[in-house]
């Protein structure tokens, strides 16, 4: 019977395996940055001074495009942010406020508990200046997409003029590229609206900080983004280290616990 | 009903007073300490067990979810990210109830695997056999709609394509679609209802639970040999023995499914339910969740026929897959319950594992992507499924049947202890 327990647990791996979705259409796959994510494994832990240059990033960079409405400013004190500096960067948005007595809805700069806002009036709005298609919202880029942060990372990088080769595995796939898109390896069908983002140098980053690459803002923001979809993933990752050992001596200690009573009543 | 092997003499005056009036102990003492158990049973046994607790799972992280949810089209995604991030302990409720979801299905299909193995389903236990399959399809429902509800692009298009296939039934099939979807399309009136049902059905799941140990505990427990219990000599009590092994293959069970709740709690989601649900963008791929993969493959699987297009007739056969296994007792008529003794079935019973596992897998896949090629020859993923449809068919409807006539099994030992006694000597 433990062979069959093996090949039980063999074709559970296999099954569920079988469900992992590649992405279609693409001539390259995601990868993570040389030398990975701090967030990573079971003790990965947010690299907080890269997530707040992302933070810098989005806000300098992505935020004119994409929304972060699962955000709010006062979440931002996970990454190291001080109350005062929460409030600062807070103020630096308006909101509409609630109506007043008279009924009058006046403008009131932003507070912790507020959101980050969206650049744009309304979805309508957001499709409307940009060729039909709303940018997505960002809450929860690193979660919606096959390959997650190293897929976010690597459609940053990848941007490049097709090469011969490329266009020739792009003829082969039936893949027209746009007018109004760009060559992308990474993404599905190869090609997307968004111009290239970032560039060497886009953001100038505080003093003592790592330089403002490509490489570097990308896999900043990437970091940003990730804590932005799952801001628990710490307090996960440490809760289960706590349930996974005390699951491990439980276990240990029901099993002698069950051979000791099948000893004495089955005999064996 | 099996006797229970003693009495219960309660000797707290209080549980005395309540028992001469209401013999509730007596009763749970009969099922949970005193209930006799043939002596052999392996670890495949405890899945039952550990089926009733996911469902316990289920029910409690629900019921906490639900304080915290919001039933409404353009308020549920945004609920469910309030109970990621504002909730306390909102996220571990959320992974804890998603992936237990998906441990429950594991579970319940071992459980169903050995059932199928063993001959479990044979006299005198038919009937235990199609309350289970009752429970099954509850749960089926439940799943179904409860992966709804968070209103992401799958949960949106998974419901679609799902409640369409209804509208391929003759007559009754467009009214019927259209009162699942309380309109003309899936939408708020959809999740409405669809949150009803998935916080009534687990309530009845535990109504069929209860008649299905009830069931159990007439004939008692089938057992790996598949021969009748001849006297006490082949039995022991449920407590200790069985009490504490299932508390142990619960622990393992557990973590396992830790394992997945604290360190891969999205491995079983779809990234697309992420994304808000648009009933104006198609995702590329709509794939339900793993647990229904191989009833997708052979819905997808069965071609236009002469009397009736390729969608009804694949509505049909993946009903067919599940309602023929209420037949089973009836299709499988060998004398001889454990696949132990049973040479020919034990073997197709491999390949028909093996046959639903490539159906998952092939559900998952674009039917006209290439799975392997043979020299030039490219086979498709539909080939497969197709393939591996024949064969679920006719292992059921073919084979059981045949070998009930013409298989020669191999000699039943006498009892359960001498067969346990010769093991060991």
């Amino acid at each position: 019977m433990k062979k069959t327990l093996y090949t039980f647990a063999a074709l559970a791996m296999f099954a569920v395996a079988g469900t992992a979705h590649a992405a279609g259409n693409t001539i390259e796959q995601p990868a993570p940055p040389a030398g990975g994510w701090q967030h990573d494994g079971i003790f990965g832990t947010f690299d907080k001074v890269a997530a707040q240059r992302g933070l810098q990033v989005y806000r300098e960079v992505c935020a004119t495009c994409h929304g972060l409405k699962f955000v709010s400013f006062r979440t931002l004190s996970d990454l190291g942010f001080s109350e005062a500096e929460i409030k600062a960067i807070a103020k630096e948005y308006t909101f509409m406020a609630e109506p007043d007595d008279e009924g009058e809805v006046l403008e009131r700069t932003g507070l912790p508990f507020d959101y980050f806002p969206s650049p744009y009036a309304n979805e309508k709005a957001a499709a409307a200046m940009n060729n039909g298609a709303a940018p997505p919202d960002l809450s929860l880029m690193t979660k919606a997409r096959v390959g997650g942060p190293d897929y976010l990372y690597s459609l940053l990088t990848a941007y490049r003029d097709p090469t011969e080769a490329d266009l020739a595995a792009l003829a082969a796939a039936n893949i027209e590229l746009g007018d109004t898109t760009y060559f992308n390896p990474i993404m599905g069908g190869n090609q997307l609206a968004m111009a290239p983002p970032l560039d060497d140098g886009l953001v100038e980053y505080a003093e003592g900080q790592p330089e403002a690459t490509l490489e570097q803002m990308a896999h900043d923001v990437t970091v940003f983004l990730t804590w932005a979809a799952e801001p628990k993933m710490e307090e996960r990752k440490e809760m289960g280290r706590n349930v996974m050992a005390f699951l491990v001596i439980f276990c240990g200690i029901m099993f002698f616990a069950y051979r000791r009573i099948a000893k004495r009543i089955l005999g064996h | 009903m099996t006797a229970p092997s003693r009495p219960f003499e309660p000797t707290n005056g209080v549980i005395s007073w309540i028992d001469r009036r209401l013999p509730i102990f007596t009763v749970l003492h009969g099922a949970l300490v005193a209930y006799p158990t043939p002596r052999n049973l392996n670890y495949w046994w405890s899945f039952g067990s550990l089926a009733g607790f996911m469902l316990v799972i289920q029910i409690v992280t629900g019921i906490v979810l639900v304080m915290h949810y919001t039933p409404h089209s353009l308020m549920a995604f945004e609920s469910v990210e309030h109970i990621m991030r504002d909730v306390n302990y909102g996220w571990l409720l959320r992974y804890i109830h998603a992936n237990g979801a998906s441990f429950f299905f594991i579970v319940v299909y071992i459980h169903i695997f050995r059932g199928l193995y063993y001959g479990s389903y044979k006299g005198p236990r038919e009937l235990l056999w199609m309350l289970g399959l009752v429970i099954f399809l509850l749960m089926m429902a439940t799943a179904f709609m409860g992966y709804v509800l968070p209103w992401g692009q799958m949960s949106f298009w998974g419901a679609t394509v799902i409640t369409n296939l209804f509208g391929a039934l003759p007559l009754i099939g467009e009214p019927l679609v259209e009162l699942l979807w309380g309109g003309f399309s899936v939408d708020n009136p959809t999740l409405n209802r669809f949150f009803s049902l998935h916080y009534l059905l687990p309530f009845v799941i535990v109504g069929v639970v209860i008649m299905h140990i009830w069931t159990l505990h007439i004939p008692g427990s089938n057992n790996p040999l598949g021969i009748d219990v001849k006297g006490s000599q082949d039995q022991i009590d449920f407590h200790p023995y069985h009490t504490v092994k299932d508390v142990f293959m619960l622990s393992v069970l557990l973590l396992v499914f830790f394992a997945f709740v604290f360190y891969a709690p999205n491995f079983m989601g779809h990234p697309d339910n992420y994304i808000p649900a648009n009933p104006m963008a198609t995702p590329e791929h709509i794939v339900p969740e793993w647990y229904f993969l191989p009833f997708y493959a052979i819905l997808r699987s069965v071609p236009d026929l002469i009397i009736m297009d390729a969608k009804l007739a694949g509505v049909l056969a993946m009903g067919a897959s599940i309602l023929l296994l209420f037949a089973l007792p009836w299709l499988d008529r060998s004398p001889v319950r454990s696949g132990t003794f049973r040479p020919v079935m034990k073997w197709l019973y491999w390949v028909l594992l093996v046959d639903v596992v490539i159906l998952g897998v092939v559900g998952a896949k674009v039917p006209d992507d290439t799975a392997f090629s043979i020299g030039s020859l490219g086979v498709t993923w539909l080939t497969v499924g197709q393939i591996t449809t024949l064969y679920y068919f006719a292992y059921f409807l073919v084979a059981l049947p045949l070998l009930s006539k013409f298989e020669k099994t191999a000699p039943l030992p006498e009892s359960i202890s001498e067969a346990v006694l010769a093991k060991n000597a």
